[in-house]
């Protein structure tokens, strides 16, 4: 993927450090300056960026700008849903299933459904893309941490995201075929340029969970926030789809995921937290902040793109 | 051929293990993923599958018999 323009003074130094320049660390310009940056970073452990060296991932420029990032982005966090808190291990599943219940984020996917034109939907669609191009890849990052139970529940899920192993079943192969009907680019990173800040943060806050080891709490907690708020919003985007003239290659990511998170969010909140809150228990309250954590960096995001909507703008930055 | 179906409080039955969905006359029902959720409220869309929709209908179920076993 191709390095993305700045947008301010720490993208800028992100990428130039990126590029062997050497940089004096300038403090973020912006809330779309930071997040950038901290994608940049982050995308060094995924697939990384076209003519930069691999090693970047563990350069200690790198590393060094890139926790002076994550401190900022943890202090928002903490400004948006508070620090952590203890919680009793045995609860874990019933508070998981009440912060998912007490959420009331913006109503995107009713939007979608019900009223969304093709062109909204296709840049919902750019938007996702960022994620949905490597679904799951963030989550696999726990695997090596766990042991036993949990170890195995994380897997079950996993499996299911991978396609069982086939690779035209993988969710992140499927979200091709949407991509592929609104005539998007299905290259990896294609949209990261056109999307704002809100929906970098929405990726951030997943790897910045998932490639901290101490963070597996959270990371876990993510993924059933996430499994637990899936399958009646793509139940939705299905439809909206449908309304849309979407075929059945359009809907294919949407319908497979009513199915599939149906499965994985038993199986998340009770098989994957449950037994890892009773096995770490002093990491419980970090499952719990994790899932209140995914719940408002996504609702952050989903204000934005109807914010841009009822405005009658686009929600990307340019195309 | 062995496998374990397990009630999970207030939602599906999930099926792991080596198993096959079959209809009344034997013809295979697909069940497009290794581990299922087979509905038990009654009111999923994608029956004989869960789609999630028991949480909206407020169903209550037990992960055990409700009552002692009859023999
Ligand atoms: S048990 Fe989930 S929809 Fe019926
Ligand atoms: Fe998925
Ligand atoms: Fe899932």
């Amino acid at each position: 993927m191709k390095l993305p323009a700045p947008r301010g003074a720490v993208s800028a130094a992100a990428i130039d450090l990126l590029s062997g320049r050497d940089v004096a660390v300038p403090a973020p310009d912006s809330d779309e300056d930071l997040q950038l940056a901290l994608f940049i970073c982050y995308e060094m452990a995924y697939r990384g960026w076209d003519g930069v060296d691999d090693a970047y991932e563990w350069d200690p420029g790198l590393l060094r700008l890139r926790a002076g990032l994550e401190t900022r982005f943890e202090a928002g966090l903490h400004e948006l849903v508070g620090p952590p808190a203890p919680v009793e291990p045995a609860d874990v599943p019933r508070l998981l299933l009440e912060t998912v219940e007490a959420d009331d984020g913006p109503a995107l996917s009713k939007y979608l459904r019900g009223r969304a034109t093709h062109g909204q939907f296709r840049e919902f669609v750019a938007h996702r893309s960022v994620y949905h191009l490597r679904e799951a890849d963030p989550h696999t990052w726990a695997i090596p941490r766990l042991s036993g139970r949990p170890k195995a529940a994380l897997i079950e899920i996993q499996l299911d995201e991978y396609g069982g192993g086939v690779t035209d079943r993988m969710h992140q192969e499927l979200f091709k075929k949407t991509m592929r009907w609104f005539g998007l680019d299905l290259s990896y990173g294609a949209y990261v340029d056109s999307v704002g800040a809100a929906t970098l943060r929405v990726n951030n806050i997943m790897s910045f969970f998932g490639l901290h080891r101490r963070r597996r709490g959270a990371i876990l907690g993510h993924l059933a926030a996430y499994e637990m708020t899936s399958s009646l919003p793509n139940r939705a985007y299905a439809s909206g789809l449908r309304r849309l003239g979407g075929d059945a290659d359009a809907t294919a990511f949407y319908d497979e995921h009513v199915e599939a998170d149906s499965v994985h969010e038993q199986i998340a909140a009770h098989d994957l937290c449950g037994s890892f809150a009773a096995a770490e228990p002093e990491l419980a309250g970090d499952v719990l902040w994790g899932a209140r954590c995914a719940l408002a960096v996504d609702n952050l995001w989903a204000g934005a793109v109807l914010a841009a909507w009822a405005d009658g703008r686009s929600s990307l930055r340019d195309c | 051929m062995t496998s374990t179906i397990t009630p999970y409080e207030d939602g599906p039955l999930i099926i792991r293990g080596d198993f096959e969905l079959r209809g009344p006359d034997g013809e295979l029902i697909e069940p497009g993923r290794a581990t299922v959720a087979l509905c038990r409220c009654g009111r999923s869309a994608v029956k004989p599958f869960c789609d999630g929709t028991h949480k909206v209908a407020k169903f209550k179920a037990g992960t055990g018999r409700d009552t002692p076993a009859p023999r």
